[in-house]
């Protein structure tokens, strides 16, 4: 990965100067740390952070044609690059470097805007035609590379990170509290919204061009599925596990080409045990693992890890994080992550990318994304129990099945409560965010904290409105299929691969890689029945046939674990609370910031201290709290 | 101090953080009004038991007795007669 900066004029006609453009990739050191590059001309300035991955000495960027009329500043990798220059070579394109982002600019010349669906990869692109004085802005399908732009004063202001268009931009910044709202419901803005007023993201899949002083937008891509039974795939599911396989190893592979040594992140969950087993078994890249455990044995992941290790004979590094990191790490994590966050799983994601960087490593390989794909969510074994439920919804034995899907639930004390909570919507299952209400719900009950103020601000619902960003054939779609959309376009796409990875990533100039994120398998995947994605409750089990035969059965049977890291222990202990979590939380700022109420926030600290919060409100509750105040006092406060 | 104001003033406390009456009425549905979650009615089990050294039953752990400002206090008087 790198990071990207540009300022395209669109009416004013102040000249764009390098010291400028430095001054937004200046910000992006961390993406960028081998090297930096600018293009400027009349109305254009496009800028380049490097992290050398492919293509060492020549790889400078901006990279231009063959006539120097089209150049482009790129974030990111195009894995099928190889292939993609072979065949513009025999078109009759002429190359000056061996990197993937040079086959962008030739695909251009031959393609136009469609280049884009040309591409295997992950990216953000600035690509500038000097004949048509046109600006082409694009990001990769499901938003693994951010970018962010604004409009002001005549301008267009695009970055990889909102810090570099702050670093330029001539206005004060400020929150934006419909996405602080969205935020506190789905776990992040619903794109393009961010937490700054008035600057926006690139959505995934989306294509900008800013040509004749107009802007317009176009969805190239997005997650499709059948509308009808008979436009899933009517392969056996032998066949469609060979399928899967065959996918699998290629996305993988094409995700080790690099000019630096390649790692892999090993959770010990099933999608980096499978990972990891595939780089083994159809690579020559020696194995080189990276993972993070917790002080906390019920977060700790490190006996699967462990088996692993010994399975691939890999070489393997790990880090143990502790309560104390996670709070010592949080302040720069949400420089990081540039917005409030409801848990504290970014810090550790970003201690596991300080191993990585110091073992040398520039590149991982991560499992992220088949839970999305595959099926093996534990939400979307929820809503399928509940949509058997909402059949009878007078049943007292259908809820039972929330045992196994929870078997740590004691359904014979406070029954009717847990049934209350995913009874939810039970009367309207037909509800097209049916399988996500009851989290959304939960979460929401973090905006009790609002200050008057901001609840005075906020006319309408977050939930009332979310149906307003759904495909109109999402009606006809299978129920598995909304909820598998609804994760993919809300927290996948707003948190788990910006907050919690590209961030956490670039935090210490690692790139992440994700072979289950690769579009031919998400293409295929989502042609697949829901019945083969989970066998009546058994998540990824077309995975789990696909992969079997390379993995510990252990692997394979084991209860899925969801990632998670210390909340409220983390900055409350018996030792007492660092700090900046005293100062931030103090009914002055709390007061003085103006997000939250004041005596609110202070009784929540008096029932921590109590050890009395124990709950999923309080704990997510306190973070969405401490990271708001963090981010103001970071971007809004000190915003130099 | 009544069983009443005990009980509101916990949960007004310890749920919506505030100690605005008007936040809360004795009749509320603690469940329909998004109050208190699954994991909250343990944080309640353990407050009946510090403040009316009440026992709950794993059978008493019903709306009925648990889901209001009201019901609470029938339970406890129910308990501690």
């Amino acid at each position: 990965m790198c990071g990207i900066a540009g300022i395209c004029n669109i009416s004013s006609s102040e000249s764009i100067t390098e010291q400028k453009l430095a001054a937004m990739i200046d910000m992006l050191y961390h993406r960028g740390p081998d090297g930096k590059g600018f293009y400027v001309s009349q109305g254009i300035g496009l800028g380049h952070a490097r992290l050398s991955i492919i293509d060492l000495d020549t790889g400078k960027q901006p990279i231009h044609n063959e006539d120097k009329t089209v150049w482009v500043t790129f974030n990111g990798e195009i894995f099928n690059y190889i292939e993609l220059r072979d065949e513009l070579r025999k078109k009759g394109h002429k190359f000056y470097t061996t990197t993937d982002t040079e086959v962008i600019v030739h695909l251009y010349e031959e393609y136009g805007d469609g280049f884009v669906s040309h591409l295997n990869g992950q990216f953000a692109i600035g690509l500038w035609d000097t004949k048509r004085k046109k600006l082409v802005l694009v990001r990769d399908r499901v938003g693994i590379v951010p970018l962010f732009y604004k409009q002001e004063a005549g301008s267009l202001i695009f970055a990889s990170e909102i810090k570099a268009i702050l670093a330029v931009t001539n206005e004060k910044p400020r929150l934006n509290p419909y996405a602080l709202d969205q935020l506190m419901t789905f776990w992040s803005p619903v794109s393009p919204n961010t937490v700054f007023q008035d600057i926006y993201e690139l959505s995934p899949g989306q294509l900008l061009v800013l040509e004749n002083g107009k802007i317009s937008k176009s969805n190239y891509w997005d997650w499709q599925f059948p509308e009808s039974e008979d436009e899933y795939s009517s392969a056996g599911v032998d066949d469609l596990a060979d399928k899967l396989h065959e996918l699998l190893v290629d996305a993988t592979k094409i995700r080790l080409r690099s000019d630096v040594p390649v790692g892999a992140y090993l959770s010990g969950g099933l999608d980096s045990s499978v990972l990891t087993s595939l780089i083994h078994h159809y690579s020559d890249v020696p194995l080189r693992t990276f993972s993070i455990g917790f002080e906390d044995a019920k977060l700790d992941e490190s006996s699967y890890q462990k088996e692993m290790i010994k399975h691939l004979g890999a070489d393997h590094s790990t880090i143990k994080c502790s309560n104390s990191d996670i709070a010592d790490n949080f302040q720069k994590t949400i420089w990081h992550t540039e917005s409030p966050v409801l848990r504290t799983a970014p810090v550790p994601m970003s201690l596991l990318s300080g191993l990585v960087h110091k073992q040398n490593y520039k590149v991982v390989l991560t499992g992220e994304g088949s839970d999305e794909v595959l099926g093996g969510y534990d939400i979307f074994k929820e809503a399928k129990i509940r949509q058997f439920w909402a059949r009878n919804p007078q049943s007292k034995f259908r809820p039972i099945l929330l045992k196994r899907l929870y078997p740590y639930l004691d359904l014979s004390k406070g029954q009717a409560y847990l049934q209350n909570f995913f009874g939810t919507a039970i009367q309207t299952p037909d509800l097209l965010w049916f399988s996500h209400l009851p989290r959304w719900e939960t979460t929401a009950r973090c905006k009790d904290f609002f200050s008057s103020d901001m609840k005075a601000q906020l006319n309408n619902d977050a939930i009332d409105r979310i149906a307003e960003t759904f495909p109109s054939s999402m009606s006809n779609w299978h129920a598995f299929n909304r909820s598998q959309y609804i994760e993919a376009k809300s927290l996948m796409g707003g948190y788990l691969l910006c907050s919690q990875g590209d961030r956490a990533l670039m935090s210490n100039s690692v790139e992440g890689r994700f072979p289950f994120l690769d579009h031919r398998i998400i293409e295929f995947a989502n042609r697949v029945h829901p019945k083969h994605k989970m066998k009546v409750l058994n998540e990824k089990y077309l995975l789990k046939k696909a992969e079997s035969r390379y993995l510990p059965k252990s692997i394979i049977n084991r209860y899925k674990q969801p990632y998670r890291a210390p909340d409220i222990p983390a900055f409350f202990s018996s030792k007492g609370s660092p700090e900046y979590v005293h100062a931030l939380l103090s009914k002055e700022k709390i007061a003085d910031y103006g997000y939250f109420d004041a005596n609110r926030v202070e009784r929540l600290i008096k029932k921590i201290n109590r050890g009395m919060a124990i709950g999923y409100k309080d704990n997510m509750s306190l973070v969405g709290i401490l990271s708001t105040q963090i981010w103001h006092h970071t971007f809004i406060e000190n915003n130099n | 101090m009544s069983v009443e104001e005990k009980v509101r003033g916990y949960i007004l406390d310890n749920f919506l953080f505030t100690d605005d009456q008007s936040e809360l009425s004795s009749e509320d549905s603690f469940m329909e009004k998004g109050i208190i979650d699954s994991s909250g009615i343990l944080e309640v089990i353990f407050f009946l038991g510090e403040e009316f050294k009440v026992q709950v039953e794993d059978d008493e752990m019903v709306p009925e007795n648990l889901d209001s400002v009201n019901n609470l206090v029938a339970f406890v008087e129910k308990k501690t007669k």
